[in-house]
């Protein structure tokens, strides 16, 4: 499963109850509803754990987390960043 | 800020709404009066008030409910207050059943969880919440305060698991308090009054049968800056007035505005006022002096707190509410 289908069904399991088809990866999910403030921390807690990842309190912004193609663009950025970072200490 | 916004005869809309008292204890809930817990702080202050308007000061009775960690300045104002009204304040301590239910225990070893070094004796902790609508766009998300002795603070952005575990716990608080309320309510058939404001109310700064959970709830239609002009009128205690508005329920003391609605009320009451009798985000910004962004970052917090909590104003949901009318209507036919 590639890095969007991974976000895109934890969102849609997790917050739209398996409604895949009313979730549109531009939608913010502030706007429409989707998510809380509990519904972050879920997101947060997921992203971490299942891209090995730490988000910063100042990462926790609209820009990276309010929409399905905000969070993939965020993601590819992080990890694409620790890979190069566990690059550089083997270095 | 241009007050005219707010600009209501409180004489007239006090003795509105302790006609509606009125009517509401007596006709409707068929009850012989009016229990209140009093907090110390100005909502429970003009809620009593009205009621002693409404119902008389003999069919008024005020409870203090505190509890190892409040505050004890909230007592000291709810005595205040009462001997202002003239009404009885009965006291009931309820950290004996908050002990009883683990409510510390189970609180504090999530508050471990996150701060192994967490010891009550030597920390105190608060809960925020890490956004600024005025001023940058984050997204809320609860942190926890830990301060020692000397005054070092240590902030942690809560985890899932922790931050659900810690609110469960304290909401055991004001569930507790309920409790009791009903317990004093029903020994004297009487009614349980909220004391919610519009702030709380529709935003959802309240818990679900906690202090959410009472029969009727005369100013739940008032905004906080509304609370304070009813309170003007009917001469609460200056030092109730003063007193900022605390949650008073964390160890450490904690503002409303620190720990949720992240502005003065002064400001946020104006911009939802006006956006309410349909002004642009762009005439608010102007009339308040404030940048367009600020007013729409407002807007969306206010929108998204609504809308995200509207479960907890909701009734238990039924299958076919309609059933019980139709048994009714069977028996009269």
């Amino acid at each position: 499963m590639d890095v969007k289908t991974k976000i895109r069904s934890f969102i849609v399991e997790n917050f739209m109850y398996g409604d895949a088809e009313s979730l549109h990866d531009l939608d913010s999910f502030r706007q429409k509803g989707i998510i809380d403030s509990t519904g972050i921390l879920e997101l947060i807690a997921f992203l971490e754990e299942t891209f090995e990842i730490k988000i910063d309190d100042e990462e926790i912004i609209p820009e990276n987390l309010d929409s399905t193609e905000n969070i993939h663009a965020f993601i590819s950025h992080k990890v694409a960043g620790s890979k190069s970072r566990k690059i550089k200490v083997s270095l | 800020m241009n007050n005219n916004i707010f600009a209501f005869n409180a004489e007239k809309k006090s003795e509105t709404i302790a006609e509606w008292l009125r009517q509401s204890v007596f006709k409707t809930l068929k009850k012989r009066g009016a229990v209140v817990g009093v907090s110390g702080g100005i909502d429970s202050a003009v809620v009593a008030a009205l009621c002693v308007k409404a119902l008389g000061r003999e069919r008024v009775s005020a409870l203090a409910l505190p509890e190892k960690e409040s505050n004890p300045e909230s007592l000291t104002l709810a005595e205040a207050l009462a001997a202002q009204l003239g009404i009885p304040l009965q006291i009931e301590d309820i950290t004996g059943g908050l002990v009883g239910m683990g409510a510390y225990k189970r609180r504090n070893s999530a508050v471990k969880s996150v701060f192994p070094q967490y010891d009550e004796e030597r920390h105190t902790f608060k809960i925020i919440l890490q956004s600024d609508p005025l001023h940058n766009d984050w997204l809320n998300v609860f942190r926890l305060v830990i301060t020692d002795k000397n005054g070092e603070e240590n902030s942690i952005r809560l985890p899932l698991q922790e931050y659900l575990q810690i609110v469960a716990a304290s909401n055991m608080k004001q569930r507790l308090r309920m409790v009791m309320l009903y317990y004093h309510a029903e020994k004297k058939n009487y009614a349980v009054v909220g004391t919610g404001n519009k702030n709380e109310h529709q935003l959802g700064f309240f818990v679900k049968f906690g202090d959410g959970g009472a029969d009727l709830k005369p100013v739940a239609h008032l905004y906080k800056t509304n609370i304070y002009q009813l309170a003007k009128h009917l001469s609460i205690p200056e030092t109730i007035i003063q007193r900022p508005p605390t949650t008073d329920t964390y160890p450490a003391e904690v503002t409303q505005e620190e720990f949720f609605f992240r502005l003065s009320f002064e400001l946020m009451d104006a911009i939802w006022r006006l956006a309410e009798v349909g002004r642009t985000a762009k005439a608010i910004a102007a009339e308040l002096d404030l940048k367009v962004e600020q007013v729409q970052r407002v807007l969306r917090d206010i929108g998204q707190k609504k809308r995200t909590t509207d479960y907890l104003r909701l009734q238990p949901l039924e299958i076919d509410q309609q059933n019980h009318q139709n048994i009714e209507v069977n028996v009269l036919s």
